[in-house]
């Protein structure tokens, strides 16, 4: 199916995908993520029970520490 | 009427968030001042220390000052008339709406990558559309190219979106200070417009 992943098009693997999953197909490496489906924050907690669909608009934000 | 009175004119009514008021915040802040950005809400709870003094816009004399105490110090030396809240507490989910509601643009300065984490969730879930400026990736020295800017929704990142800090590549001087600026100048594109829009002529 197609998303939109980071403000950019990307096909993944159909099926049952939740933002977990993609997090692991997409080898995001990073601690601290932030993560959001269609503008909607997903808590690290919820990432394995909110499912991806055809369309949606996925935001994938990492931070580390310096300031 | 020269632009730079324009620009300040335009900016005499804004208010700008600064939470955290390290090295990303006070160099930030600074920027924002001399430009004139007319209120700015500063937020920190720490003191300024010796170590500080490589990167942060604070004075030798200022050691063992609350930072927000110093940094509206200084702002008033560049600028008397710049209205400054000053806010010296430990920012979190609660208190994040509460402090900055006011502000146009919620600028993020903290050090640790949890309190990114946290005001990046909190004004996401609370304060929806609000725009934020973050600093990530900063460490060392060197690698100019690396530095620059992505945009997600109303979040935006500035920083080599790499590097963390750590022994070997401490946070010094001259790339915090891009960071810095770097934010304070996504600050000034978002209330004023991009520049080639035609929004710096008017």
């Amino acid at each position: 199916m197609e998303i939109t992943l980071n403000n950019r098009k990307e096909t993944i693997p159909d099926g049952d995908i939740t933002v977990a999953d993609l997090i692991r197909f997409k080898n995001f490496t990073f601690r601290l993520l932030v993560t959001k489906v269609n503008g909607r924050l997903v808590k690290k907690e919820a990432r394995d029970q909110v499912y991806i669909r055809e369309g949606d608009d996925v935001t994938v934000l990492h931070l580390i520490s310096g300031g | 009427m020269t632009n730079d009175h324009h620009i300040r004119t335009r900016l005499r009514d804004k208010i700008v968030g600064i939470a955290g008021c390290g090295g990303l915040g006070s160099n930030c802040a600074v920027a924002l001042a001399r430009v004139g950005v007319g209120r700015l809400v500063i937020a920190d709870f720490d003191k300024v220390e010796v170590s500080n003094l490589n990167r942060q816009y604070f004075f030798a004399d200022q050691v063992g000052m609350p930072k927000v105490t110093a940094l509206r110090t200084n702002i008033h030396r560049i600028d008397k008339d710049i209205m400054v809240d000053s806010h010296e507490l430990i920012l979190n989910p609660d208190n994040i709406p509460e402090v900055f509601n006011d502000c146009d643009v919620i600028v993020e300065a903290f050090d640790s990558a949890e309190m990114k984490l946290m005001i990046v969730e909190t004004v996401t879930e609370k304060m929806p559309g609000k725009p934020l400026v973050c600093g990530v990736g900063l460490a060392g020295w060197g690698e100019n190219n690396d530095i620059g800017m992505k945009v997600f929704d109303n979040v935006y990142i500035c920083g080599d979106h790499l590097r963390e800090v750590s022994p070997d590549f401490p946070p010094i001087a001259p790339r915090v200070g891009i960071v810095a600026n770097m934010e304070a100048n996504q600050v000034l594109e978002i209330l004023l417009g991009k520049m080639n829009d035609g929004n710096n002529t008017q």
